[in-house]
Order: C-alpha cells, then sequence, then structure tokens
C-alpha cells in the first residue's frame, strides 16, 4: 500500500505548491487533489499514526476545543497531527495527514486530532480508520441555506456513529445539548461510570463520557429567543427545562417518556465570568477536582475548556495535565484574539450565527461602561448567504451600552438596521461599507478621555479572515499559517 | 400634537407558534412592526398562540405565522386545523390581515407534501404546494408588486429557501412578479400570494426589516387607514438596507 500511494503523494503535494504558489492561502487543495488519486487516502494515512485519532464537531467552538485539546495533550507529550488551520472538511483533513506524511510508511505524529465540519462527521469518519474517540459538543442554528435544519444535521450524526469505525469509538458527548446527548442512547448501558475505563458494549459499541455545566447561578431567565431543540427526540412532547445556561443549553426532562439530561461525570461549577478578560470554574471529574483559569472570555469558552477535558479524561490525560494545558490555551485566531491597531487595542470577537453572537454579546456586556464597536457583516458562501440570523441574535443586549458602532461588510446597512431596531442611538450608528477604511476609523474615534478602552471588532467568517489578512499586511498580527 | 387618523388607535397583533415557527428570524417581523407602530404613537399589542391555544377571532387585526423545521410545522399544521381554522377564517372574513411566510404561506394553503404525506392547510390561500425532484430554491430574491388598485409598482427584497413548489388555484393572485429569484415554483415567474385579506410569500431575511413601506402598508391596512395618513419617520437605515437586499439580489 505504502509503495503503491508515495507517488501519489509527491503529485498532491506538488499540486498543492503549486496552489500556494498561485497565492492561494487553499489549505486544503493537496488533500483534494489526493483523494481524487486515491479515494481511500484518509483512512491509509491515518492508519499509520500509532495512537490513532479522535474528531472533535459542533455548530460552535470547534476550532477552539480542538486547540484546547492541542494544548493538553501536547502538555502530556503527545505529538499530533491536528489541523490547526481549520480546514475542517475532508480535503483539508487529508491535507493536514499529507503534509505529516514521511517517506516509507511513517509520519510525523502519534494521534490525529481533527476537527470536523459538521456534514463532514459522516463521510470522514467511515474512513478514519483508527478511530478512538469523538467528541461532538453543541447543535446550534447556523447558516440554514448551506446546512439545513437541525434535525438533519443531528440525524446525519446519528447515521454516523451507527456505522464503523466509529461504532466502537468513544463517543464525548454534551449532556447539556440535548440534540447531543441524545447521540448516546443506543450506548446507555455502557456510560462510563467514571472508574477506570467503563465497559464497553458486549456488541463492541464504544462507551459513552458526557460532561456539562452543574451552576445554579448561571441559569438564565428563560431560553433564548433562537432557542431551537425544545422537543424529545424520542417522543416529540416539549421538554421541561429546569435551567438554561447558554441557547437550549441546560438541565432537561421530558415530562411525557421521562427522558432526562445523563448524568455527567465531568462537570464544570463555581463559574465565575471575568467580561471580555477569562473565566474561572471549578473541573470535577473521576479523578478528583481542580480549578481552572482560563484566559479567553465568556460562558462558551467554559464550555469548550469542558469538552476539551472531557475528551481528554476519554483518553487517559492526567488530571494535572489538563488544567495545565487549558490556562495555556490562547485564542484560536479571530476567536478573541486581542491585537494592537495603530496603537489601539483590538479585541477580534468571531459572530457567525445566533446562538455565537449572543453569547459574545453576553461577554461583552459583563464589561463596565459604554463600548466602542466594530461590526462586520459578510455574506459569502462560508458566511451564509443569508443575514436572517442577526434578527435572532440579541443585539437588544447593546442597547445603551454603545459609545460608537462602524458597521461594514457586503451586508452592513443591514446590521446597521438591525441595531437600530434592537435600541442602539442611531446617530451612534455609521454605516462604512469598506472593511479597511471602517477599521481606521473605528480605531480613530477614541474616547475623548481615552483610558486604553479597546475596540471591539464582530465579524463573520469570512469577514475575520479578511479583517485578519488585513492586519497581517498591515504587521499588526502574525499569521495563522503557523 | 396635531390628531391624526392613527391617534388613539393600537395595532393588535397575533404571532402563531412563536416558539416553533420561528425558524428564519421571524422575530425581526414582529419587531419592525412593533417600533414603527411605537414611534408613531400608535399602540402595538402582541399576542402569541401555541399549541392547543384557542384564537380570538375578533380580537386582532393582523396574524401571523413563520416557517419551522419539517418536524415542528407538521405539528402546527395538525393544531391549525383542529383549534384555529375556522377562527382564522372568521377573523380574516372581518378584514384582518393574515401574513404567512414561508412555512407558514404553505400552511395557509389547501394542502403541502413533507415525504409522501400530503398535510392539510388552513385554506385561506387557493395554493397547493408539492415537493418534486429538483434542489431547494434557494437565494436572494427580488419581486415587483402592486399592492392597491392602479398603485405604482414597488419592490420587494427578501431571501427565500424552500423545498416545496406552490402552485396558485385560479382564486388566488400572486403577490407579485419575479425579477430576480425562485418564486412560488422556479418557473411561472409568481411569487407568494394573496387572496382577500391573506398574503402568503417565502421572501425573509426578514421580510419586514429589508422592506420597511411593506411594514407600513401592512399597519394601514391593519388600521384601515391610508398608508400616507401614517406619520413619516426618518428611515434613512430602513432606505439603506432595503437598497442592500436589492443589491445581493441584483435588483
Amino acid at each position: 500500500m505504502a509503495r503503491m500511494l508515495a507517488p501519489k503523494l509527491a503529485l498532491a503535494r506538488a499540486a498543492g505548491a503549486l496552489s500556494r504558489l498561485r497565492g492561494g492561502g487553499a489549505t486544503s487543495a493537496p488533500g483534494k487533489v489526493l483523494l481524487r488519486l486515491e479515494p481511500n487516502a484518509l483512512g491509509a494515512l491515518a492508519s499509520r499514526l500509532d495512537r490513532g485519532s479522535v474528531l472533535v464537531s459542533a455548530t460552535n467552538g470547534k476550532t477552539t476545543t480542538t486547540a484546547m485539546v492541542a494544548s493538553i495533550l501536547e502538555r502530556h507529550g503527545v505529538e499530533l497531527v491536528h489541523n490547526q488551520a481549520g480546514a475542517n472538511m475532508a480535503g483539508g483533513i487529508v491535507s493536514t495527514l499529507l503534509s505529516a506524511a514521511r517517506p516509507r510508511g511513517r509520519i510525523a505524529g502519534e494521534l490525529g486530532l481533527f476537527e470536523v465540519d459538521e456534514l463532514w462527521l459522516e463521510p470522514v469518519a467511515a474512513q478514519l480508520r483508527g478511530l478512538r474517540a469523538v467528541l461532538l459538543s453543541n447543535l446550534f442554528r447556523d447558516q440554514l441555506d448551506r446546512y439545513g435544519e437541525l434535525e438533519t444535521i443531528a440525524d446525519s450524526w446519528v447515521s454516523a456513529l451507527r456505522g464503523e469505525p466509529a461504532r466502537a469509538a468513544t463517543l464525548v458527548l454534551n449532556a447539556d445539548d440535548p440534540l447531543v446527548a441524545d447521540l448516546g442512547r443506543d450506548r446507555d448501558r455502557f456510560v462510563s461510570d467514571g472508574h477506570g475505563k467503563g465497559d464497553d458494549g458486549d456488541d463492541g459499541g464504544g462507551r459513552v463520557v458526557y460532561f456539562g455545566v452543574e451552576d445554579d447561578s448561571l441559569a438564565l431567565a428563560g431560553m433564548a429567543h433562537a432557542a431551537d431543540a425544545k422537543h424529545c427526540r424520542r417522543c416529540g412532547a416539549p421538554y421541561v427545562f429546569d435551567a438554561v445556561y447558554l441557547g437550549h443549553l441546560g438541565h432537561y426532562h421530558c415530562p411525557s417518556c421521562g427522558r432526562q439530561r445523563p448524568s455527567p461525570i465531568v462537570r464544570a461549577g463555581a463559574v465565575r465570568l471575568e467580561g471580555v478578560r477569562g473565566a474561572r470554574f471549578r473541573l470535577s471529574a473521576p479523578e478528583g477536582e481542580a480549578e481552572v483559569q482560563l484566559g479567553l472570555p465568556g460562558l462558551y469558552n467554559v464550555y469548550n475548556a469542558l469538552a476539551a477535558s472531557a475528551l481528554a479524561i476519554a483518553l487517559e490525560i492526567p488530571l494535572a495535565d489538563i488544567v495545565a494545558g487549558l490556562q495555556s490555551a490562547t485564542a484560536a485566531f479571530g476567536r478573541a484574539e486581542v491585537v494592537m491597531v495603530d496603537g489601539r487595542r483590538t479585541q477580534i470577537l468571531l459572530v457567525k450565527n445566533p446562538a455565537g453572537c449572543n453569547e459574545v454579546l453576553r461577554t461583552l456586556a459583563l464589561e463596565p461602561g459604554e463600548h466602542d464597536v466594530l461590526g462586520v457583516l459578510n455574506d459569502n458562501i462560508a458566511d451564509g448567504r443569508d443575514v436572517s440570523w442577526i434578527w435572532d441574535a440579541d443585539y437588544e443586549l447593546l442597547a445603551g451600552r454603545v459609545r460608537s458602532v462602524t458597521c461594514a461588510g457586503t451586508r452592513a446597512s443591514e446590521l446597521a438596521l438591525r441595531l437600530k431596531y434592537a435600541g442602539v442611538d442611531p446617530r451612534r450608528i455609521r454605516v462604512i461599507d469598506d472593511l479597511g477604511r471602517a477599521l481606521t476609523a473605528a480605531v480613530a474615534d477614541r474616547p475623548g478621555s481615552d483610558g486604553g478602552e479597546p475596540l471591539y471588532a464582530l465579524p463573520t467568517y469570512t469577514a475575520m479572515l479578511a479583517l485578519r489578512e488585513l492586519l497581517v499586511r498591515r504587521g499588526e498580527a502574525g499569521s495563522p499559517w503557523r | 400634537m396635531a390628531l391624526s387618523a392613527t391617534t388613539g388607535r393600537a395595532l393588535r397583533v397575533c404571532a402563531l407558534y412563536p416558539d416553533l415557527m420561528n425558524i428564519y428570524a421571524d422575530r425581526g417581523n414582529l419587531l419592525v412592526l412593533q417600533h414603527r407602530c411605537e414611534w408613531r404613537g400608535i399602540g402595538f399589542e402582541l399576542t402569541g398562540s401555541g399549541l392547543g391555544e384557542q384564537l380570538d377571532a375578533g380580537g386582532h387585526d393582523l396574524f401571523y405565522i413563520g416557517g419551522g423545521q419539517d418536524r415542528d410545522q407538521r405539528l402546527c399544521a395538525e393544531d391549525l386545523l383542529q383549534t384555529k381554522r375556522a377562527s382564522l377564517h372568521e377573523a380574516a372574513a372581518r378584514g384582518a390581515i393574515v401574513l404567512g411566510v414561508c412555512g407558514g404561506y404553505q400552511l395557509l394553503g389547501h394542502a403541502y407534501t413533507i415525504d409522501d404525506d400530503e398535510i392539510e392547510g388552513v385554506g385561506l390561500l387557493d395554493v397547493r404546494t408539492v415537493r418534486d425532484a429538483g434542489p431547494r430554491l434557494i437565494g436572494n430574491v427580488a419581486i415587483e408588486v402592486s399592492l392597491d388598485e392602479g398603485s405604482e409598482p414597488r419592490v420587494l427584497a427578501g431571501f427565500e429557501n424552500h423545498g416545496g413548489r406552490t402552485h396558485l388555484g385560479a382564486r388566488a393572485d400572486p403577490l407579485g412578479r419575479v425579477v430576480r429569484g425562485h418564486g412560488n415554483d422556479g418557473r411561472s415567474g409568481r411569487e407568494g400570494a394573496r387572496q382577500g385579506a391573506a398574503i402568503g410569500t417565502y421572501l425573509h431575511g426578514p421580510l419586514l426589516p429589508k422592506n420597511a413601506w411593506f411594514a407600513d402598508w401592512l399597519i394601514a391596512t391593519a388600521l384601515n387607514v391610508e398608508p400616507s395618513e401614517l406619520s413619516p419617520l426618518d428611515d434613512g437605515l430602513e432606505r439603506e438596507a432595503h437598497r442592500s437586499a436589492r443589491r445581493a439580489a441584483g435588483v
């Protein structure tokens, strides 16, 4: 096999080099070429990894969660093959494996750590020989024109997990998301009890590790407007939520069929959110408890950290390495990353769907005073062509909290209108479609008593990439393509 | 303040299944109605009506129903027939506006098919929605509408995303003519439907933030006054947003 594969690897590498020469940052190009030459390339290359592979998927937070897992595993001394640039469809994952592949069937790394797009979980999981664990964190309403309905994604995940080799892999699931937790239903008999490895199923099915937040002080007054997953996956009756933490994540039960939130063995409690700077929580695991100080803000990042911990626990990493890895994790690019622009501290907070946007807005609202905001709304394919979702996000959280807001991007004026109807004073809203000019204007417009107040940039996905490219060109941010 | 046609009036809106039929940010439509009333000193009352709840046929000037996931839409279709159909017909006959967007539009017709089932609708619009083997009809869309007899045609811009193809019967008029996009079925050049006080359309985005002028037409018509009798608002951002949505559709 290795011998037959080698010339194809060389050809795909050459194609990738060509594509970079032509100026594409396209990290998935060589992988796509290789998949055309060798449809089984993913499985063939992954089988070279001595310690197998793990997959991470979610609609929200997969890049950050995967970066946290990487930080933990590297701290433990595991050599990773990791698609850290975020190219998360089959082509991107194969590209990552390709660049790690060495002659004579070897590979530079022991364990594959792959973030995977929601809709690519099924085909990728089916190919990935040596798949050890699958971490699934959440399913929020996201880019309906591209992904379709949530239930459709949930159904594709069900079939992804029933196939080989995923059936035998450990599942790491968010107990607080009813759509995700229900994916463990076939394996309920094999839920890890926290002692040793937990039982695998008699039929070879893998075990389940659940994680969840347990902190009554975080409970919201009610469901967010755009909350989904309100009805029981089993019987269709409406769930009763005893606590809502974030979107539709929380503690729930079905009064009709009795299905309830599984009891997690990896838990976060005593959560303290420290504005845009960070968060603390107590991590409880079978091995013990530990305080974690995160350098990333918001409850959404507590969930990301908890998910990463649960996966690490499933891989039998000691708690001390987990805590140290989480604490040294830094922002994935564009996700709460801080850069200096013309001498002004600027924090980039990616917003791409209502649930994620709400968490960013909630985190911003924790900071005292009035803020300067740069909102960038694009409608390119990777953002979703449909910008309706901004009306599902709770921009009302910014009403009375904005000193100035500059709207940019391909649909800038529609974001401006959303802010007006959210109660932001229209005199504080300006529209500058061009991102470069908007950034310059937003940075320059400082409060009279400049006490180092930061600018908060809230871009959609392609706007975040464009913003970073702009900053790299201006020499104000490092290249993400490490 | 001078007395106007709307002094002391209130727009009473009933949102049908706001927890289930809201997939394309339908809240935006309600927010626009609310603020544009309040900014003019017109009262605004919003009532939600969920599964199993009866409707007060005389208690509302405008009924709104948005789109939902297939599974939720089935639940609502069943409930509409069981608990709300008669009241909706009574309200529409009295002149209350019934506006259905996307899935809500399909539910206002005689029937729609989902998978292999035909699901009965409210029957306020003489339309029928079927699935065909073709792809979902997705994208920015612009249509030209003439809402009142002899009025100048105007543009509605939005986004459509539907698998169903909707066909009009003899008693329903199209809401508008497709300028860009797919419309009811991707072929006929027709978009939406109108029959008496009932209006259906596939345009979300949401519809009313992108077309503030249409929001005003709905408010005025529901209150039985002329749109020109509504006090003017500072609509600079609204006009920009409308232009942005039109540009996205290529108009």
